[in-house]
């Protein structure tokens, strides 16, 4: 029906229907044609008539049980619910009539005779479904008296850091239950007792205690006080909004800010949100108070020396000291020692201009970001065999995906969002195989869920199972040979299928390194390429390992060989870690190319940047992350500027990068919080959160979506007099920088970056601020023949022309176990935190997870005398730890496994320097390490206890620099 | 850099491209994907040890590949 507009902030009762089908029927005299399928209740809404509601929400299948919606149909009897009653053709309904004003009268009184009159103390005092309708309804008096039983008193639950449950108030429409069930997919609630005694319940005791993940759906569909954010409680209702979109992972949601003038009163998922349709988990919807966080520091510093305490500067004295350090350094040891570092946290603009400043200003491509550390290999695996280095696919065609293959994600902890939409496709019926050595909850844990295959594969053994995988499909003579020959380049294909129909590839040759049955191997692979539309999902499990790059490129011969690529329901998703990892490598931050994923060396490109950008250009590529600070430490790369990325943190290795900073003579960290990087830093240039800049966010379907400004930067500084300066959105510092080191950039607003952008990339053409506040969000490619962005790529035909398939040998990491080291430590993440956990550890995040664990089997924690909750120690080849023990069998005999979210863990202090062949991508799913029980922290840990408070107290304690002890 | 590091790194890449039947190809595409990947300084170092050592310690399609294709 694309004549029918929906407004957002009309709520249609119920959901909309797929049918092309139209009707048309009459409400109130008021003529409407609408799909066939839908609701009465949805019709009128259509011919804009509103009829009284209060269990219905268009985010919801109908329930039909609060009986204020009742209609009269001409020709029909009774008074039939407008929300469950379909709408048919010719009908005549009237929603407006004395006898249903009288029996939704009745029932509002019925409902209030049993609801605390305190409207106007109450939190929801005039956004309140319930106080609406008794206004509708025209309900003037409750005859019946409170003092009969009645639900009054019922006690409030506040388990929830973030949000209030008081049964006095809930009027047991199920919205929430339901919410929880259609829109989560958690069934944590339930109406619990009957008749007088329905009460909505989570869990035996409370919310916290239940199997509650926070997403905050049943908050959002409450049409009562029942459930409430604790913040609406405490400042009372927003009086504007704006729309804006999520710091935290790749599924990149859209949000409605709603502001109190610059505070933030809560934030709520947007109902045309393209990537989450109204729905958030606990990090998007609730963790955002760490941008008012007391930790957050505002103003500029800088120090001679890393044992040095931090002097408080003006920006200028700050942005002086930068420029002239790296000017100096630039002089003495050659752009070569000079770099960049960008991160998935920034903005598209943020990125641009700091390669940008890189390029431009020194002549060198040492620019890198933190996908190196991720993504790097689909990045590298899609642009050599699919032509692009992008997911082919949009979240919504999960929806048309008969098969869904989910190969080292975990998307119920990472990508919480597109995992309900995941969630809800399998109920329907999808089938499911995952290859994860770890049971994740899609195994078995998810309510009406469960996997048709887990193949529990070992660490580092991807490359096997997709040989394997392929010899099944090659040998079973499963492959779409019409596809193949259309579509790809049939020679590569040739050498490909040669080498997988080999013995040595089978699943039983391989089912050694694997620990998998062959069989299972062979019915998963049958099942993905015979089962219908498939698709797979992959995340840096498949990503962060020595042959990362050679399963993503697997992974796409698979897809074609069995032509499951390029229509809605299949493809090659790859789930980005964080929000814009997209982008930021679009953007032109890795050291071998442009934006647009132009190589450096490509002569036309490099021209159409020099003319732009008034310079000459490098067509060397530049070094990567790993690569400088390699150079750091033999003392050949001296200054870094790092925006927005914590390398100490995240980075493998700890110890090696810690040393590597330590022999930097000019570290510029620009970010929110003195993160662990920034404790070797000299120069601190405070960054703007989210919600003070405008910019762009790139997400895992490569939809590029706002991010608005909400309120001034916070991060003013302090004048020569002590007064506050204005604050700085993140890419005015960075201009200001490059201004400083002679090579001006002239913007007035980030929307002017975006314009210089698509003025020199091609994919990005028709790309504007304007044409975003008018479509919401676009999928690159967005171009003169796809001016409103492309949601599925490669149709018909391949971005580089033919597919191409390449040969992918297993060949075992060199990260062994033997008897020293004999288990294997791989890491993942969690829901309620993110990343290093700078944001989330700042927020109430923490109730769910106060501390990294280490997840041991059972069979393993009993070998080694481990009980629950010990303190254990984590040895490998790279260094050693100590975490508390988690005994579960989720992890496999042999394997441990950790999370990274807490710098004091020390996760990275373990993972060794081994990377991706192509891409330097680290290794951080295959440690080999000893466990064992131990009484005290590690040397490491009690090391960085003492260098940390040090650090901390340096930067607490700066003062503003007087002129005899200034150090510029 | 550590030349070790570097050496193992090379002989990574020609992991990935030991199972191509045409050698001659592969070790263009090996030594192609050095000059795309390794910034300068990088190159210049393998191609050194490659002369002064040897190679030693580069599987031989590697050091074939650095010989007859790296660009300095």
């Amino acid at each position: 029906m694309d004549d029918i507009k929906y407004d957002k902030n009309i709520d249609y009762g119920t959901p909309t229907s797929k049918s092309t089908k139209q009707v048309t029927l009459t409400v109130d005299d008021r003529q409407v044609t609408v799909p066939d399928g839908v609701s009465i209740m949805h019709a009128a809404a259509l011919a804009g008539v509103m009829v009284p509601k209060l269990c219905a929400t268009d985010s919801l299948e109908p329930f039909g049980s609060c009986r204020l919606c009742l209609v009269e149909i001409e020709g029909r009897r009774g008074y039939p619910a407008s929300c469950t009653t379909p709408v048919a053709e010719g009908l005549k309904v009237h929603t407006q009539t004395p006898k249903l004003a009288d029996i939704r009268r009745g029932t509002m009184e019925l409902y209030i005779s049993d609801h605390p009159l305190d409207c106007l103390t109450c939190a929801t005092n005039g956004d309140c479904e319930l106080q609406d309708m008794a206004g509708a309804v025209g309900l003037r008096e409750v005859r019946y008296g409170y003092e009969g039983e009645n639900h009054l008193s019922a006690i409030k639950d506040e388990s929830n850091p973030y949000f209030t449950f008081d049964p006095s108030k809930c009027i047991v429409c199920s919205r929430c239950v339901r919410a929880c069930e259609e829109t989560q997919g958690t069934f944590a609630l339930t109406i619990s007792g009957r008749g007088f005694d329905s009460k909505v319940s989570a869990g035996i005791t409370d919310f916290m205690d239940s199997e509650c993940v926070s997403c905050g759906a049943c908050v959002q569909a409450c049409p009562t006080a029942t459930l409430i954010e604790k913040t609406v409680i405490a400042a009372g209702t927003p009086e504007h909004s704006v729309t804006t979109t999520c710091a935290y992972c790749g599924v990149g949601c859209s949000f409605d800010a709603e502001m109190k003038g610059e505070e933030v009163v809560r934030m709520t998922p947007s109902k045309h949100g393209g990537a989450n349709h109204g729905h958030s988990c606990v990090k998007g919807r609730f963790a955002w108070g760490y941008a008012t966080h007391k930790d957050r520091i505002t103003t500029p510093m800088i120090r001679k020396n890393i044992k040095d305490p931090w002097q408080q500067v003006t920006w200028d004295e700050a942005i002086s000291y930068a420029a002239s350090e790296l000017i100096r350094i630039n002089q003495q040891y050659g752009k070569d020692a000079i770099g960049g570092i960008t991160s998935s946290r920034c903005t598209n603009e943020e990125v641009y201009v700091t390669q940008k400043l890189i390029r431009a200003v020194f002549g060198v491509n040492n620019v890198d970001t933190c996908a190196r550390v991720c993504h790097s290999p689909t990045g590298y695996g899609l642009k050599q065999t699919l032509g692009e280095s992008a997911g082919t696919q949009t979240f919504d065609s999960v929806m048309e995906s008969d098969v869904i293959f989910v190969m080292g994600a975990n998307p119920t902890d990472g990508h919480p969002v597109f995992a309900s939409q995941m969630k809800r496709r399998l109920r329907e019926g999808a089938k499911l195989i995952i290859a994860d050595p770890r049971e994740i909850d899609l195994v078995a844990n998810s309510p009406h869920i469960r996997a048709d295959y887990h193949l529990k594969l070992r660490p580092g053994t991807n490359v096997a199972l997709i040989s394997a995988l392929s010899h099944v499909i090659v040998t079973e003579g499963l492959v779409k040979e019409d596809f193949v020959k259309a579509r790809c380049e049939w020679d590569s294909f040739v050498e490909w299928r040669d080498f997988v129909a080999k013995p040595e590839n089978s699943p039983e040759s391989l089912a050694n390194d694997l620990g998998i049955n062959p069989e299972l191997i062979r019915a998963a692979a049958r099942l993905y390429a015979t089962g219908g539309n498939a698709a797979i999902y992959y995340g840096l499990g498949v990503t962060e390992h020595s042959q990362g790059s050679t399963t993503v490129m697997g992974i796409a011969n698979l897809a074609m060989a069995t032509g499951n690529v390029g229509r809605e329901g299949v493809g090659v998703n790859p789930l980005r870690g964080q929000n814009n990892v997209q982008g930021s490598c679009d953007m032109g931050s890795m050291p071998h190319e442009f934006p647009g994923y132009r190589h450096v060396s490509d002569d036309a490109t490099r021209a159409l940047f020099e003319a732009a950008w008034g310079k000459p250009l490098s067509k060397e590529p530049g070094l990567r992350i790993p690569n400088m600070l390699d150079q750091a430490s033999e003392g050949s790369f001296k200054a870094l500027y790092c925006v927005g990325e914590d390398i100490v943190q995240s980075d493998p290795n700890t110890q090696h990068v810690t040393h590597a900073l330590e022999q930097m003579e000019c570290v510029i960290v620009q970010d929110l919080f003195l993160n662990e990087t920034a404790m070797f830093a000299h120069v601190f240039f405070p960054g703007a959160s989210f919600l003070e800049k405008s910019g762009t966010f790139t997400n895992a379907e490569r939809r590029i979506s706002p991010v608005r400004r909400v309120m001034a930067p916070k991060n003013s500084g302090l004048d020569a007099n002590g007064k506050k300066e204005d604050g700085m959105e993140d890419w005015q510092v960075t201009a200001r920088l490059s201004a400083a080191l002679g090579y001006p950039m002239e913007y007035n607003h980030a929307s002017e970056i975006m314009d210089e952008i698509a003025a020199l990339t091609p994919t990005f053409k028709g790309v504007s601020f304007k044409k975003l506040d008018e479509l919401g969000s676009i999928q690159w490619p967005c171009d003169d023949e796809n001016p409103a962005g492309t949601p599925i790529m490669h149709i018909d035909e391949f971005v580089r022309g033919k597919g191409k398939f390449f040969i992918t040998q297993y060949v075992p990491t060199t990260e062994k176990v033997n008897a020293k080291f004999p288990l294997i430590l791989t890491t993942g993440r969690i829901l309620s935190q993110y990343n290093v956990g700078a944001q989330t550890r700042r927020t109430q995040n923490t109730a769910w997870h106060p501390e990294d664990t280490l997840e041991i089997h059972p069979h393993d924690a009993e070998e080694r005398g481990i009980k629950e909750g010990d303190w254990v120690g984590i040895a490998s080849r790279a260094g050693e730890t100590v975490l508390r023990a988690k005994i579960t069998p989720r992890v496999q005999v042999g394997v441990v496994y950790t999370t990274f979210h807490h710098p004091e863990s020390g996760a990275n202090v373990i993972t060794t320097e081994n990377s991706d062949w192509a891409t330097n991508c680290p290794e951080y799913k295959v440690t080999a390490v000893q466990v064992s029980r131990v009484s005290q922290l590690s040397d490491w840990q009690k090391h960085y206890k003492t260098f940390s408070e040090a650090q901390i107290a340096y930067a607490q304690r700066a003062t503003r620099a007087n002129e005899s002890t200034k150090v510029a | 850099m550590d030349i070790q590091r570097l050496i193992s790194m090379a002989n990574q890449i020609g992991d990935f491209y030991e199972s191509y039947p045409d050698k001659s190809h592969a070790e263009q595409d090996i030594a192609g994907h050095l000059n795309k990947f390794w910034a300068l300084p990088m190159r210049q170092q393998i191609a050194k040890h490659v002369q002064t050592q040897n190679g030693e310690g580069l599987h031989v399609q590697v050091k074939r590949a650095i010989q007859a294709h790296l660009q300095l």
